[in-house]
């Protein structure tokens, strides 16, 4: 893998720090008039999830990270394993829980996720924006109420909660905003 | 793509703040009968410090067939003390300065400089005079004044003057810094990191705050201190962390210039840098006689920044490097 410097330190650049794959967030050049000019730098460890804040002398390189987003569709789940399809290859690849993190309750068969590989293996799996779950529990709500003030909360197929309006009722397909967690609307 | 970027970094009626600012600038020294000067951005030699990079071009033209090798000044400095060993007296100057390698939120690659000098002064008669600028434009209480010594060994408990390079390297570790502290052998370069990151974010918050008496090893153009030769007659000005001014109490001694001049190149040797023709103008013209003098530049750009209350230098210039 190729050496960065610290002039190409950029939001999204992939370096490696302490042996695990990171992503740059935020990177800004603090420099004395007099002196040695230093990069601080905001990382997210791919990994674990931790943000850090790290410091480099200006001039120096890093180790870039092998680390590639592709586009897989969701096939199935035998309990242990997630796997995932290239709709082009037919390549299959298969996520441990550590890799799905909280995706799991967003997979919906056939849709397509980005899952981040790190030298070949997926270390992360992000769902669609959106996606369109059936409703399998909440309370029946108020008869004729169409303001959807309050909410209440609903189970989907997958198992994820959400807060959904008074008259949406069991047995609907929603809309649903996977990075907030949100309702979005009805599906026809 | 370059079309995109055609407006302004910053906004129009922050430009115009800006311009009542220089006119305040402008104004006091008139007051105070300091001549403006308006010295060459374009130079036959620059700057040796081994953390400037200066840009370099090519003046093509008559008598110069061959190319003129010219580079644009990081500061105005060389040029200014020709002008006071000329017998100028006190001149101030508000000019462009360009440094390559630096863009940021406090630093673009050009950017303005106020630098003024007084014959006369030492470097806290400068300080005073500094501050009355400040609390002019910035409306603030008079600033504070640390030493070096102080400001670190309040901040982080060890005195920067007398610790080894392990107890530096120790320090640099236990506030998080083992990335650069455990392989970093120059003392400089760990006092900088520690200052820059653990000490500038404590002082000058709620007014701003002169530190004084810099090491002698950081000393840049400033008079080694006659009562400690460990510290030089070098001071900064710092104000809700943004580094605002560098003075010297002027080093004149025109055989210690030139012999630091041929260290920085050595240096700049040692680490695979470009070396940089020496000033010897500027040395000719210690050697005629620099009166004893203060010097300060000043960022008039984070100066701006303070005044108007903005985060990045590229709210407070027109166009930044990105828009250039």
């Amino acid at each position: 893998m190729a050496n960065y410097s610290t002039n190409e330190f950029k939001g999204g650049l992939k370096i490696m720090m302490d042996g695990e794959p990171c992503s740059i967030l935020e990177n800004e050049m603090v420099k004395p008039g007099k002196g040695q000019a230093f990069n601080r730098v905001r990382i997210r460890k791919l990994i674990s999830g931790k943000v850090l804040e790290k410091t480099f002398k200006s001039g120096e390189s890093v180790e870039g990270a092998d680390v590639m987003d592709t586009d897989l569709a969701y096939l199935y789940t035998d309990g242990e394993f997630w796997h995932f399809m290239n709709n082009e290859t037919f390549e299959q690849i298969a996520a441990d829980e550590k890799a799905l993190g909280d995706a799991g309750k967003w997979l919906v068969e056939n849709d397509v996720c980005t899952i981040t590989l790190w030298n070949g293996n997926p270390i992360a799996v992000a769902p669609p924006n959106f996606v369109e779950l059936e409703i399998t529990e909440t309370d029946p709500g108020l008869k004729g109420d169409t303001a959807g003030t309050g909410g209440k909360p609903a189970t989907l197929s997958t198992g994820a909660v959400v807060r959904v309006p008074l008259f949406v009722q069991i047995g609907e397909v929603i809309k649903v905003d996977t990075r907030n967690g949100e309702y979005v609307s009805r599906v026809k | 793509m370059l079309a995109d970027l055609w407006q302004p970094s910053a906004q129009v009626n922050t430009l115009a703040k800006r311009a009542a600012i220089l006119r305040t600038i402008r104004e006091f020294f008139y007051q105070r009968h300091v001549m403006e000067v308006d010295t060459p951005s374009l130079s036959a030699a620059s700057v040796t410090d081994v953390h400037l990079a200066s840009f370099q071009t090519q003046f093509i033209g008559p008598g110069f067939a061959k190319g003129l090798p010219l580079y644009l000044q990081t500061s105005p400095e060389f040029a200014m003390k020709r002008l006071l060993a000329a017998g100028s007296g006190a001149i101030y100057q508000i000019c462009k300065a360009f440094r390559n390698e630096e863009a940021g939120s406090h630093h673009n690659p050009e950017f303005t400089m106020l630098e003024w000098y007084r014959p006369g002064f030492d470097e806290f008669a400068l300080m005073d005079e500094i501050n009355e600028l400040m609390q002019l434009i910035l409306n603030v209480p008079p600033a504070e004044r640390l030493s070096y010594q102080e400001a670190f060994t309040q901040a982080l408990g060890l005195d920067p003057l007398n610790a080894t390079l392990e107890q530096l390297q120790a320090l640099a570790c236990a506030q998080g810094f083992a990335g650069i502290a455990k392989h970093e052998t120059h003392r400089d370069t760990l006092l900088q990191l520690l200052f820059c990151m653990k000490v500038e974010p404590t002082i000058g918050q709620q007014k701003p705050c002169f530190i004084y008496y810099f090491p002698a090893s950081q000393a840049a153009l400033a008079s080694i201190c006659e009562h400690d030769t460990r510290v030089a007659g070098r001071f900064e000005l710092y104000y809700q962390n943004m580094e605002l001014a560098n003075g010297f109490n002027e080093l004149t001694d025109a055989q210690e210039q030139a012999k630091r001049f041929t260290e920085d190149n050595a240096c700049r040797k040692a680490n695979n840098l470009t070396q940089v023709p020496m000033d010897t103008r500027l040395i000719a013209a210690l050697e005629h006689g620099l009166p004893q003098c203060a010097g300060v530049a000043l960022g008039v750009d984070r100066l701006v920044m303070l005044a108007t209350q903005k985060n990045t230098i590229k709210e407070v210039i027109a166009f930044d490097v990105d828009r250039a």
